[in-house]
């Protein structure tokens, strides 16, 4: 898994709110059995008209709008449990996903692939989305290790929440199963026992 | 101490519970499919690991299999190629494959419980979010993503971090037209589709209780559909009348000492939950979705709410929902014409499901604007169905029966709702594009989807049930 530490970005805004993980890649895109190209059908009928012409009114096809940061509207990824939404994302070329609440099992399976995913206030996220609305060019900057968003500009700075054990394997790179498998004597043991 | 039910499974399940660390949590089965598995066995050849327990792991193909002519070769070449993929890594790794052509081959969440492989007390997992369908028989089932599943795969366990509990008691007698599938989509619409985020919900109160195993299972079904990591019901008589003598069934002395385990399943009466919701069955009237979540429900007689019922912050997406949806606010869905009627998927494709819809359209016939298809959730619910006769009933009434599979749930097969039509659909999700792109799709129960069926049109059910039928 790749490491994260540091991230200074522009942004690509996405002010809607229950976004589940058939927008973010829809069924009928699954059908890889490798983790990679999934980029390309990342928010595909939002993204695409029928024709496979871009749809010009949505914010990953304005040119205004670069970043490795999705910023999303409340409950993200909720929905399917496909990992294949983490990995479109991550395809993308986005790094951090911001949001004001996400669904359990898309946050598991983000942070699961290096892919980070930021719980801010309604507020935060409204002063977020407010900014970017002015200066599309806006950065914020992720601080992982003190756990802090900052809006560049206005040096508006908010904490955040991560489990202390998958903060550690998001800077060390490092996945459950090798945890796990270090452990696999107790797993045996435990067996035993049952 | 008293423990709720799902700390008593959790506890007993743990192989080590460190502080700052997510519990490591034994898994006792692991369903997998095609869709969600061939990224794990990818990572467990770069790993150099076998699955460490491939008896205790049971495959299926469901989610992209065709419903017609199942035994000839799939048409779709990705389709096929998945479905190839899967019995090629379930070969190489020891694994039991019910596939295409296996008598037991079916819906994931339909297959284990009727094959007795879910059980109460146990933990299972899948990576699919309706894993949690098996809690109706007092498991701890959640979904997981494809790395989890590797990691059970490597492992036979997860780590996880407790959950918090949550108990929804719904109490006294459903009215005439009401069914399990109403009860959840009430519940969802007054929670909302991130009410249960972070819980381990127990479905509790005289209502549930009543319940057949196969409504169990449809409440439990969509738990995921309100965040919640998974839903269970307390095992009781039903339950095992329900798992005794089906094929992995314990039986004999097994069976007497499962279940003695199974009656210490229950939440102690002093248990402490995080969260008490209670709601009573009278209020609940046949339901059906309006929105793009399974949280946009209503008593289908209602009117549709208006922009401007919500907090100012949510109306821009209430209004894309609608717009999508090419409906308004404050209008009523009844009499809105519709143009197919799916009945099937993991929340209502079980036998119960289709002698339900059997009886109600027998001697009456579909609308001619309307293809109605029933996908039965596994090859042993349809050939039951097919032994009951349902299948006649079907037929003479208009509706297609077709092999099991997910099908028109999420659109991977052929069985897909084409763009700007309504389909009233007895699945779990009424996502933008679930069912096709630009699909429109109401969520309902069995019986107010084959209402729909008969008339063409969405309708309440409740008034056709006293209407002389001519057979």
């Amino acid at each position: 898994m790749r490491k994260f530490e540091k991230l200074t970005s522009a942004i690509v805004p996405l002010n809607i709110e229950n976004i589940d993980t058939d927008q973010i890649i829809p069924a009928r895109f699954l059908k890889a059995t490798t983790r990679e190209g999934f980029g390309e059908n990342l928010f595909r009928d939002w993204r695409y008209n029928g024709d496979h012409s871009l749809k010009a009114d949505f914010v990953m096809n304005n040119p205004a709008y670069k970043g490795r940061i999705l910023v999303a509207g409340k409950n993200f990824g909720c929905g399917s449990s496909r990992e294949h939404a983490a990995w479109a994302i991550q395809d993308a070329g986005f790094d951090v996903v911001i949001s004001s609440f996400f669904a359990d099992i898309f946050k598991g399976n983000a942070l699961n692939n290096g892919l980070l995913p930021i719980q801010v206030t309604d507020a935060f996220l409204a002063e977020i989305f407010n900014t970017v609305e002015k200066d599309h060019a806006a950065t914020l900057e992720v601080d992982l290790e003190n756990q802090t968003v900052t809006i560049v500009a206005s040096g508006a700075q908010e904490g955040f929440e991560i489990n202390a054990y998958k903060k550690s394997c998001l800077i060390n790179g490092y996945d459950d199963i090798d945890f796990i498998l270090n452990q696999k004597h107790l797993i045996e043991e435990f067996e035993q026992t049952k | 101490m008293s423990k709720t039910l799902v700390e008593k499974i959790w506890d007993a399940h743990v192989v080590k519970s460190e502080a700052g660390f997510p519990d490591i949590l034994y898994i006792d089965t692991h369903l997998i499919h095609e869709v969600t598995s061939p990224q794990a066995f990818d990572g467990l050849r770069k790993r150099g690991l076998p699955v460490f327990r491939p008896q205790q792991t049971v495959a299926t193909a469901d989610h992209n299999v065709p419903t017609l002519n199942q035994l000839q070769p799939i048409k779709e070449e990705l389709s096929r190629f998945q479905v190839d993929m899967l019995t090629k890594n379930c070969a190489e790794f020891g694994i039991e494959l019910y596939g295409l052509g296996h008598p037991f081959q079916g819906i994931v969440h339909v297959i284990g419980p009727e094959l007795g492989i879910t059980l109460p007390g146990k933990t299972m997992v899948c990576g699919d979010s309706h894993t949690s369908t098996h809690g109706a028989f007092g498991a701890i089932a959640f979904g997981i993503g494809t790395s989890q599943v590797e990691q059970v795969f490597a492992t036979q366990c997860l780590l996880q971090q407790r959950p918090k509990t949550m108990k929804i008691e719904v109490n006294g007698e459903l009215g005439k037209g009401v069914s399990a599938k109403d009860i959840i989509l009430y519940i969802i619409a007054k929670i909302s589709a991130a009410g249960g985020t972070g819980y381990f919900i127990e479905y509790a109160g005289s209502t549930i209780e009543a319940l057949s195993m196969e409504a169990r299972m449809t409440i439990c079904n969509m738990s995921i559909e309100m965040g919640a990591r998974g839903g269970l019901i307390a095992p009781d008589q039903i339950t095992y009348d329900y798992i005794k003598g089906r094929e992995f069934a314990p039986a004999g002395e097994e069976w007497d000492k499962a279940l003695a385990y199974w009656k210490t399943l229950y939440s102690d009466a002093d248990a402490k939950f995080d969260s008490v919701l209670t709601f009573d069955a009278a209020d609940i009237s046949p339901m059906i979705t309006y929105g793009t979540n399974p949280g946009m429900g209503m008593g289908i007689s209602a009117h549709i709410p208006a922009t401007g019922d919500q907090a100012v912050s949510e109306q821009a997406s209430f209004q894309k929902a609608l717009d999508y949806m090419g409906i308004e606010g404050d209008t009523e869905l009844v009499g809105k014409a519709i143009d197919y009627v799916f009945i099937g998927s993991c929340t209502n494709s079980r036998i119960e499901d289709l002698r339900e819809v059997a009886e109600f359209v027998k001697g009456r016939q579909k609308a001619e604007n309307v293809i109605a298809w029933i996908v039965p959730g596994s090859k042993q619910v349809e050939q039951q169905a097919i032994a009951e006769g349902l299948d006649k009933i079907f037929e003479s009434a208009g509706f297609q029966l077709r092999e099991p599979g997910c099908s028109a749930c999420l659109g991977m097969n052929e069985d897909k709702i084409p763009a700007g039509k309504y389909c009233v659909s007895t699945s779990n999700r009424n996502f933008e594009g679930r069912q096709g792109p630009d699909s429109r799709t109401f969520l309902a129960s069995p019986l107010t989807a084959a209402a729909a069926a008969i008339t063409g049109k969405v309708t309440d059910v409740r008034t056709l049930l006293n209407e002389p039928v001519h057979a």
